[in-house]
């Protein structure tokens, strides 16, 4: 096994393109190294992608956010303005492991884990947040929505790494929140979730929203007619409702250990229901 | 040993809360557990386990691994003789798989090599042909009688016709004429429960280093409640006298009743045979969960019959047990114990063991009990809200006490649960207000305790100091517990006391640390191996004075003249006479040596608030409270620690923990992610009342307090439960989605 310690991104793409074997890019290494220990992977090639420039900082960038690829939750969670800003997908990145992982695990790790029950990555799309890539051809840019490709899977080609995640502007009057369902209140996986973002206009009504499943699906489900159901409402039961509705009808989970179909829809419907008016009071606070 | 009748003892040490004498090297990293022995030229130890749930193994072919460059040996049941024993048999064969593999995960081969990294590639080098057999794990499936047989020929004549030959044993105990009883019940109840196997989920896996000599001497250090019994086992495996094993328990992460068995030991010895260098096996947590020794699962049918005014007229139990793939006997414990509560004059409990192609079962704190209790105190709970009645009440209305004839057998001596009972009918959080989506449950909670083999030797130091030497790992605050008993008896401070736990070549037999019995067996051995002490060093003082040995009484920590005509000495204090002891005859010690009885049984009674979300079914404990007899509490931090530590196990029995195994018979969730104990953060301060009804049987009235705490909590749970949501709940866990659809089913 090689570890590598790249001091660019396209380095670091050039290293995993030219790996012939099994490679990796560790971060905070909190699910590689525990798979690596579980037996489940055993990498030829270990790229350790921490003394990239800024890949582990937080920069402000359009009134939003670029947050590098090895920034913690911990870290995340000390950064007031996108706390501020985005506090659904703070809480959401600082749902996954316990405190002692906190230091280390990141949202970029968490996304190309490619784990339907990912916390952050519903929060992610609910937030629009785009993905910088690097690969052996040079730098693109793709939604967060578009990468996840089903359990463990990504759309990420050989050789690519991700740097960072863009978190645009916000107008005023918008927030987002993030809620999941586990049997115990730490050291668990999401049996399901829903992240919320919404925007109200001046008069309290939604303007704009995204609704976001995790943990129901092969991948995370944007659920455009949950949105559609809350925009031009006041979040009226009625408007609940309907979000709530649409976002089972959009369920497709599996029976497991973790937790059954019926569930799973059940749930997702609550915890999306419980997450708009979190995002809303949160709004209508900033507004 | 009866109780001292000077029974207004003031105690000035017992009972008094020092500083865990193993805090400092646990909380600093020196302490060592099984896994931190090491030997020179030691080798690492891994186990090829069985990927099926049930299968013969028609061929094994090692030839691959062993020329795997660092494999210094591979064994197999090949390499272990068959012992006549069959119990023995038993023990080797789950250690070690002979023909047939009966369990996902168990072993049937092993490595040893240069390290971890080679001993992991030689297994994957080991090849197997397997012919894939039928498999159980459900208990009713496996009582059928066309279910697959896990092992032929193990049944005894006493199960009945028409059950399968997994059916290993079958049990009756109770009184009274049951027809009768149920015809005076105003109102009967007959329900079935189910509850999940559960681990003890230990932090420490087992771990041992084995070492075996060329001249045939052996030594084992390893993580165990046992040293003695792991001795047994293992020389009887190996066929080697018991003089020639020495064996040594690690300081230990854990045990429940969980390491009262060998898994790993008999096959690291075996590796050192064969190699000829020491071997280390560690088990990692999935194999701890696969392979070493959950509890039971269980399937119930109780049927109690009731009178408007609360009065129990029959009660019937009929328990089914599983207990892996070797025959068990927990059923008995959970018939006996089902009814211990209750003043019955008519009733009946049946029980039956029952193979599966699952781990065998080990103990875990108060083995059979608490599934038998939860069935038994739901049915109670039930009929109390149909007849509005108020649980406690009727609990205080049929409560067995001093003089009860108990459903298994014996008459109660002195025995605590009406006080206890009374202690949580006065506590304020019986009387708390409730909110909607809140319920509080109650349950009474029993277990036996043991008394057993103990061996203690108790070493009079020249400098004053004292030292106790005894043979019983210490899972609970035993050590404190003993040195606070032998200070109390000497009358000296606690900290000139040290009590260490010796390997099996120091002292004589000491049973399993099990069944609450340690602070009551060893303490009571301690107290008269104390005695016995005094006895040689008012001797010496007497020596010393020219006076007659019983004109010296002992009394605060000195020898003194029996009174003016003795003679007018100055009293000399433990430390003067150990000074000196070099000229009146030698070191002082005291040794007590007992197989001991009167463990004297003990209950507790728990009350547990919680609050369903009705949405999710996400059930929260919002409050706790132990209520228990501890009969002294010789150091009340542990007591407490007992009870807080019974009650959250049985938490997350009651909330989430099973065993959860797929259609093709392999268990799924080996590991703490989806076996989910209880952190802190799902629980609230778990508070405890002690009550001290002296024991009879023990000399400062200690009752063994480790287990009876995990007995109630599953019916507290599933009766406030119940009470929040408005429907009966009769299956464990209480995990969220069966909450959820219960409420659904509602509507």
């Amino acid at each position: 096994m090689r570890y590598e310690r790249p001091q660019t991104a396209t380095q670091a793409a050039q290293l995993l393109a030219n790996e012939p074997g099994l490679a990796r890019i560790l971060a905070g290494g909190t699910d590689v190294l525990v798979q690596m220990k579980a037996g489940m992977v055993t990498p030829d090639l270990v790229v350790d992608i921490k003394k990239i420039a800024q890949i582990g900082n937080i920069q402000s960038e359009e009134g939003g956010y670029r947050i590098g690829a090895a920034v913690s939750g911990a870290q995340l969670g000390e950064h007031a303005g996108v706390c501020a800003q985005w506090p659904g997908v703070v809480e959401a990145a600082q749902l996954i492991g316990s405190t002692q992982v906190q230091g280390r695990a990141t949202m970029v790790g968490n996304l190309c884990n490619g784990s339907p029950a990912a916390d952050s990555v519903p929060a992610l799309v609910a937030a629009n947040a785009v993905a910088r890539i690097t690969g052996p051809n040079g730098t693109r840019d793709c939604p967060v929505a578009d990468i996840p490709a089903g359990p463990g899977r990504t759309t990420l080609t050989k050789g690519e790494l991700i740097t960072s995640v863009f978190l645009p502007a916000r107008p005023q009057g918008a927030a987002d929140a993030y809620l999941r369902f586990t049997p115990r209140t730490e050291m668990d996986i999401a049996v399901a979730s829903a992240a919320v973002s919404l925007t109200l206009d001046a008069q309290g009504r939604c303007c704009e929203a995204r609704v976001v499943l995790g943990a129901v699906a092969p991948r995370v489900v944007l659920v455009a007619e949950a949105a559609a159901a809350l925009i031009g409402t006041h979040l009226e039961p009625p408007a609940l409702d309907a979000m709530v509705a649409a976002c089972r009808a959009a369920c497709a989970p599996i029976d497991d250990k973790r937790g059954t179909v019926a569930f799973r829809t059940q749930v997702a419907g609550v915890l999306a229901k419980r997450a708009a008016v979190i995002a809303q009071t949160r709004a209508g606070a900033k507004s | 040993m009866a109780f001292d009748q000077n029974s207004k003892r003031i105690f000035k040490v017992v009972g008094s809360r020092p500083p865990r004498p193993d805090g400092v090297e646990k909380v600093t990293g020196r302490a060592l557990y099984g896994a931190d022995m090491t030997a020179p030229g030691m080798l690492s130890g891994a186990i090829l386990r069985s990927p099926h749930a049930h299968a013969r193994i028609v061929s094994i072919d090692t030839s691959a691994a062993e020329a795997l460059q660092g494999v210094k040996a591979v064994v197999t049941s090949a390499d272990f003789g068959v012992p006549d024993d069959e119990f023995l048999r038993d023990v080797q064969d789950n250690c070690m798989a002979r023909g047939k593999v009966l369990y996902h995960g168990h072993a049937l081969g092993a490595v040893a090599a240069t390290s971890a990294a080679v001993a992991k590639q030689a297994l994957a080098l080991i090849v197997v042909d397997y012919e894939i057999l039928p498999h159980v794990t459900d208990v009713d499936a496996a009582m059928r009688p066309d279910a697959p047989v896990v092992q032929e020929g193990r049944s005894l004549e006493n199960v009945g016709p028409g059950l399968s030959q997994n059916v290993t044993s079958y049990c009756e105990f109770g009184h009274g004429d049951l027809d009768a009883g149920f015809d005076q019940a105003d109102l009967i109840i007959s329900r079935s429960f189910k509850t999940a196997a559960t681990h003890q989920g230990y932090i420490e896996p087992h771990a041992c280093l084995a070492s075996l000599s060329a001249d045939g001497r052996g030594d084992l250090w390893c993580c165990t409640q046992g040293q003695f019994f792991v001795r047994t086992l293992c020389a009887g495996i190996l066929g080697i006298e018991a003089s020639q094993l020495r064996v040594t328990a690690s300081e230990i992460g854990g045990g429940f009743g969980g390491k009262t068995t060998v898994f790993i030991e008999p096959v690291a010895l075996t590796l050192a045979r064969k190699s000829g260098r020491p071997v280390k096996i560690v088990m990692s947590r999935e194999e701890v969960f696969k392979a070493t020794g959950p509890t039971v699962s269980s399937s119930m049918d109780i049927k109690i019959g009731m009178t408007r005014e609360g009065r129990i007229t029959a009660a019937q139990a009929q328990l089914r047990y599983q207990g892996g793939a070797f025959p068990c006997g927990t059923v008995e414990m959970g018939a006996q114990a089902a009814f211990a509560a209750y003043d019955l004059a008519a009733v009946q409990t049946q029980g039956w063991n029952v193979l599966t192609n699952r781990p065998k079962e080990a103990a875990y704190r108060a083995p059979g009990a608490p599934m038998a209790i939860y069935a038994v105190e739901s049915v109670v709970d039930e009929l109390c809200q149909q007849l509005a009645l108020d649980p406690l009440a009727v609990r205080l209305m049929n409560a067995a006490q001093k003089g009860t004839l108990s459903s298994y057998g014996p008459t109660f001596d002195d025995i605590g649960l009406r006080a206890t009972l009374e202690a949580a009918q006065a506590h304020p959080h019986y009387s708390a207000p409730l909110r909607p989506n809140q319920g509080r449950g109650l349950s009474c909670g029993f277990w036996f305790n043991f008394g057993g083999n103990t061996c203690v030797s108790l070493n009079i130091n020249t400098d004053g100091t004292v030292g106790i030497t005894e043979g019983n790992p210490d899972i609970g605050g035993s050590r404190a517990s003993i040195s606070l008993m032998a200070a109390e008896e000497l009358g000296i401070p606690y900290d000139k006391v040290r009590t260490i736990v010796a390997d099996t070549s120091s002292l004589g037999y000491n049973d399993v640390t099990d069944g609450s019995r340690v602070t009551f067996s060893v303490g009571l051995a301690t107290i008269e191996a104390a005695r016995s002490a005094i006895k040689v060093m008012c001797g010496r003082a007497a020596r010393i004075w020219g006076i007659e040995e019983d004109a010296v009484i002992w009394e605060d920590g000195c020898a003194k003249p029996a009174g003016p005509n003795a003679g007018a000495f100055p009293p000399m204090s433990l430390a003067e006479i150990a000074a000196v002891s070099a000229n009146t005859g030698g070191p002082i010690a005291g040794h007590f040596e007992v197989n001991a009885d009167g463990a004297g049984v003990s209950f507790g009674v728990h009350l547990a608030d919680v609050e369903v979300d009705p949405e999710t079914g996400a059930t929260k404990v919002l409050r706790y409270t132990v209520f228990q007899d501890a009969g002294k509490a010789v150091h009340p931090d542990y007591v407490e620690g007992q009870m807080q530590g019974g009650a959250v196990q049985g938490i997350g029995w009651a909330l989430n923990e099973e065993y959860i195994y797929g259609a093709d018979g392999r268990l799924q969730n080996a590991g703490f992610l989806d076996y989910r104990t209880p952190v802190a953060s799902d629980l609230p301060n778990i508070d405890t009342v002690i009550l001290e009804i002296p024991n009879p049987g023990h000399p400062y009235g200690v009752r063994g307090v480790g287990e009876t705490p995990i007995v109630p909590p599953l019916a507290a749970l599933s009766n406030a439960v119940s009470r929040a949501i408005g429907v009966r709940l009769n299956e464990l866990p209480m995990s969220p989605p069966k909450v959820l659809g219960a409420i659904m089913q509602r509507g």
